[in-house]
């Protein structure tokens, strides 16, 4: 790895963290995982003028249940998401989503938060965020904001975080019946198309759905169509299911790349809306 | 002790330990004092003028020490073009400087070195120089490259850079007499090597003797000392070539490359030790690739299922320039696409074509796996053109086993084989009528379930030194050491295949000694002698052949100073269980290291006979060796979404004797793990404009652990005559196999869609439009 020079500090505390940002300016990166930032430093995609590291701040790490609702802090690993037996319980969708993303040594090092504030359009867990109708919680030097995952994604890696803000927690309520469904690029692991569902069920039918759609547009969506067509629909119903499912990719301008045509891309939001909405009633 | 034979024997691999806990010696891994670092400058377009080199920016960047153009090279003497060993007659060469004179050819080709005290300080000069190009334009299809401009060196009037027929037996007879004639286009998608270590190198000039060390990270030190000698116009005997740990080579380290010329030149220029660590992304670009073949095949068949003729015409993309052997490694394909069949008439054009691509070169079967891919497909088209089972058709073709050595209409000659046999062990592993009831089952559900076969046979252990275009030959030094530990020199150079561990086998056995004992030296230019590397599945068919040669010299030697101490006859005493002994009395016995410490010791020696117990012996392989196998692949293609899951994967491999299981299963398995990867995942893709958009492992899709399965494996054993230890290779085996079994089997799976044929690799959206096209009443092919 052969980066540009930059500068390095570590943060032990928020405050710290808030005021080495401004100490070093327009140019300095926060550093929490480091599997987006480095590998494009490495490239020189990224040159920054420093690195604020905050991986060693513990307030901003743990997953904490309260029965009703979850918060996770921003820096909570991958793999600690993946090993929760009151996520794998309560809302499946977001252990799911961990357990699939990347590898083991990504999982170990990559974090909740990071991958969240870097707004990557096949970001996993900005599908399951839609789905889990999470509310962001983003700190900052004057004080704290809340922003839901419509407001927080702006774009393509961009998100409402602004200058000396960064993301400190989510927090989301209890989602039982919740699955991911997810279509992985051969190469990078990423999704070529990631679908979380969150279900309310009454007497076998989906009363209610949120389905958060990632991979497939320039971010990821709620599909607020396929969510209303979903309504009264029993998963075990395929040809029902499907039917719901068929506008999961409308409205949205579909990427194209050499692994799905937008085409190919716009029929498997279908298939893997399908089939995390059946997973999800399974649960 | 009880004397234990470990041939054959699992002996865990002995380089194992260091190179998984991290105390393995990598070039990057070794340190000198006062070292420097080099980065490249690197073209972002792939054919363009240089108009403009302005590389004051780097020269006044911070730690920089030198900076290199081409016209700084020149000027300075190194006036030179990269060589190439393979020779076509007719052949067009372009020159090929080691850094671009005035025209690019190819994205990521080299234009400026920079040497800088820290990789931090050169990659930041690079940055700092300013070049100015005129776009030209570019040439990747190799189909339009043959039909005309542009050309991909510009001045060059074509880019043809050879035109090679073939014709053997009465290929027009048999097509006229044929009862079916099948023909299809095959693409054998180009490949990159992707090795765990890139390409790295520290050269070291030592300015008391004027001697040049080089560390680098090949497969074949010798060869690169002998070419290095050349291009630097230094006495072979005062360059030292290094191979330490080598992360991986897969052909793609049989090469001498510009920057290892570079390295160790402007090392003596400025008198410093210099690294050269390339990056993921440069070894992309500037490594060389792999395949990338288009073949037209047409084949005649008879009713019954009779391959009587091939015909073909096979486009091989060469990239823009020749490298080492870039223009022999297709050459292999029209040679060994009559497979394990009785195909008597043959005929082949072979376009070698320049395009504005890095080049292509050995990679992992180097021109065989794309002879076995044509083949083995075309044995399925044919089936199914005839609508007969594939298994019978490759029956009715296969060379009976009592017919070895057998010639084959291209002129080469199988050793030993026996096809039906592999293919019978490989039917007692895969219940085959089971399977294709559970198949019509699975299709009544909507689920495409597909077997495949491949029965293969490929050429390895290169090979005679006659049909090389460098030595086929290979050496070993045994010495015994006073206190009986056993050093072995072996030419060849190991980075992957064991030999560490299977060569002290074949001692430890051979002479008795305990293997602890016995130390296998390579990759070292000083301290072994001339041997020519590890490739082509040559390391144990050539390199071990040799070992054997010497191992038989310490015995003779041995007997000899045994037969004098015990006022014997030699020929009475023999080698038995390790130990000397006079024939039918066991009780009386001499170790090689007592007999070794003898012979250091230099006295009671007989007469005439000179002190010490060494011996360096060559092998000349009097034949390539032809391993054979039968493979099946059992697939699961989601009709929802096109992927595929391979089920089951069955290899039944044929390499001979074998020294230890454990060594040639890894072999096998990491084989098929490759062919896996052409088949479903691996593709190096360049856009019209010539830029490589699958250079990252981002876009690359090697398997990873989770995408491939645990094979089976079982073996038949056909011994060669070709060497000593009747053994034949085995590195290349499974990735020549494993090809077409795996694209066999999707075919099969998709044989209710109506599908003949899909080109690799059988990415899911490929395979779900050919399931779509069938679903909306479309024709497809």
């Amino acid at each position: 790895m052969i980066p540009t020079a930059f500068d390095y500090a570590r943060a032990g505390s928020l405050d710290e963290a808030f005021a080495l940002l401004t100490k070093h300016g327009d140019g300095a990166k926060l550093l929490a995982g480091g599997h987006s930032l480095v590998p494009m430093m490495k490239l020189r995609l990224a040159e920054p003028s420093a690195l604020v590291d905050i991986s060693g701040i513990a307030e901003l790490a743990g997953i904490a249940f309260d029965g009703k609702r979850f918060t996770i802090g921003a820096l909570t690993k991958h793999a600690a998401l993946a090993a929760s037996d009151e996520l794998q319980r309560h809302a499946p969708v977001l252990w799911e989503a961990a357990n699939h993303l990347g590898d083991p040594q990504v999982r170990n090092r990559g974090t909740l938060g990071g991958a969240l504030a870097n707004g990557d359009p096949s970001c996993d867990y900005a599908a399951v965020m839609f789905a889990l109708d999470a509310t962001f919680a983003v700190a900052s030097k004057s004080g704290r904001r809340d922003d839901s995952a419509s407001g927080f994604q702006r774009g393509m890696f961009e998100t409402s975080l602004g200058p000396g803000e960064l993301l400190a927690s989510v927090s989301f309520a209890a989602a039982p019946h919740s699955a991911y469904a997810k279509f992985a690029h051969p190469a990078s692991h990423y999704a070529i198309v990631g679908v979380a569902a969150v279900l309310e069920l009454e007497g076998g039918a989906i009363a209610s759905a949120r389905i958060g759609i990632t991979g497939v547009g320039e971010h990821a969506y709620r599909a607020g169509g396929v969510e209303k067509a979903l309504i009264g629909v029993r998963a075990s119903d395929a040809t029902a299911l499907a039917a719901a499912c068929a506008g999961a990719a409308s409205g949205v301008e579909v990427r194209s790349d050499a692994q799905a045509s937008a085409a190919y891309r716009s029929a498997m939001t279908e298939v893997f809306t399908a089939r995390a909405v059946a997973a999800a009633a399974q649960r | 002790m009880a004397f234990t034979t470990l041939m054959g024997a699992k002996v865990k691999r002995r380089e194992d330990p260091r190179l998984i806990t991290g105390r393995a010696t990598y070039v990057d891994d070794v340190q000198v004092v006062g070292l420097l670092h080099a980065a490249f400058v690197r073209s972002p377009y792939a054919h363009a003028k240089i108009l403009n080199i302005d590389v004051s920016g780097a020269k006044s960047s911070p730690g920089v020490l030198a900076v290199y153009t081409s016209a700084d090279l020149r000027a300075a003497g190194l006036d030179v073009s990269m060589p190439v060993a393979a020779d076509i007659p007719g052949m067009v060469k372009p020159p090929h400087p080691p850094l671009a004179t005035d025209e690019i050819h190819f994205a990521g080709e080299a234009i400026v070195m920079i040497v800088a005290n820290s990789p931090y300080a050169a990659r930041d000069a690079a940055e700092a120089v300013a070049v100015e190009y005129d776009e030209l334009p570019v040439v990747v299809d190799m189909e339009k490259a043959v039909a005309g401009g542009p050309y991909a060196h510009e001045n060059l009037g074509t880019n043809i850079a050879y035109d090679l027929p073939t014709k053997v037996g009465d290929v027009d007879g048999a097509f006229a007499a044929a009862d079916v004639i099948v023909k299809q286009r095959l693409v054998n998608q180009r490949l990159v090597p992707c090795p765990m270590e890139p390409r790295t190198m520290l050269a070291q000039w030592d300015t008391g003797p004027g001697a040049l060390t080089l560390y680098s990270s090949t497969q074949i030190p010798h060869l690169l000392r002998t070419n290095l000698a050349i291009l630097m116009g230094l006495p072979e005997t005062k360059v030292r070539v290094i191979a330490p740990e080598v992360g991986g080579g897969f052909g793609a380290k049989l090469q001498f490359y510009s920057e290892e010329l570079l390295v160790a030149w402007a090392s003596r220029q400025l008198a410093r030790p210099i690294k050269y660590i390339e990056t993921r992304s440069e070894n992309f670009l500037a490594m060389t690739h792999g395949r990338d073949q288009i073949q037209y095949v047409e084949a005649a068949a008879m009713k019954d299922g009779r391959i009587t003729a091939l015909r073909m015409k096979i486009y091989s993309n060469l990239g823009a320039y020749h490298h080492l052997l870039t223009p022999a490694i297709a050459t292999f394909t029209p040679m060994m696409s009559i497979g394990c069949y009785t195909i008597e008439a043959l005929e082949c054009q072979l376009i070698g074509v320049f395009t504005n691509t890095m080049s292509t070169d050995a990679y992992r079967g180097a021109g065989r796996p794309e002879a076995t891919y044509l083949v083995e497909r075309m044995v399925d088209l044919v089936a199914a053109e005839l609508g007969l089972d594939p298994l019978d058709v490759r029956r009715r073709n296969f060379i009976a086993a009592d017919a070895f050595p057998h010639p084959i209409a291209t002129g080469l000659v199988y050793d030993s084989g026996n096809y039906q046999g592999s293919l019978a062990k490989l039917l007692e592993l895969v219940d085959y009528g089971a399977f294709r009831a559970r198949q019509a089952e699975a299709r009544k559900q909507g689920r495409y379930l597909g077997i495949g076969f491949s029965t293969y046979v490929e050429v390895c252990g290169m090979g005679p030194s006659a049909a090389m275009p460098a030595p086929g030959w290979d050496s070993a030094t045994i010495r015994v050491e006073p206190t009986g530990s056993v050093t072995v020199m072996t030419g060849i150079s190991p980075h992957g295949q064991g030999q560490e561990t299977t060569f002290a086998q074949i001692v430890a056995t051979e002479l008795g000694v305990p293997i602890d004992n016995v130390v296998i030296v390579h990759g070292d230019t000083d301290r072994v002698q001339y041997g020519v590397g590890t490739f082509g599945s040559r390391g144990t068919a050539v390199g071990g052949a040799a070992l054997k040669l010497a191992i038989d010299s310490i015995q003779e030697k041995a007997i000899k100073i045994a037969a004098h101490v015990w006022e014997a006859s030699p020929g009475d005493v023999e080698y038995r269980d390790g130990k000397i002994q006079i024939k039918g009395v066991p009780s009386k016995s001499l170790t090689t290291a007592e007999v070794g410490f003898m012979a250091f010791r230099g006295v009671n020696l007989p007469p005439g006979l000179e002190p010490g117990l060494d011996a360096t012996r060559r092998f000349e392989p009097p034949n390539f060796v032809f391993p054979f196998g039968a493979h099946a692949c059992i697939v699961d293609v989601d009709a929802q979404t096109g992927v595929t899951t391979i089920e089951r994967y069955v290899a039944v491999d044929d390499c001979g004797p074998i020294i230890n299981p454990l060594i040639v299963e890894g072999q096998i398995h990491g084989g098929i793990a490759q062919g896996i990867g052409q088949a479903l995942f691996e593709a190096a893709e360049y856009d019209e404009n010539g830029q490589l958009t699958s250079g990252t492992f981002m876009d690359y899709a090697i398997p990873h652990a989770a995408q491939v399965l645990s094979y089976e494996t079982a073996h038949t054993s056909t011994p060669t005559d070709v060497n000593p230890l009747g053994i034949k290779g085995v590195g290349e085996a499974g990735t020549i196999g494993s090809v077409p079994a795996v694209v066999n089997a999707v075919m099969d799976a998709l044989a209710p869609f109506g599908v003949k044929h899909i080109d690799m690799p059988l990415r899911p959206e490929k395979l779900w439009h050919a399931m779509q096209s069938k679903r909306n009443g479309a024709a497809h092919t």
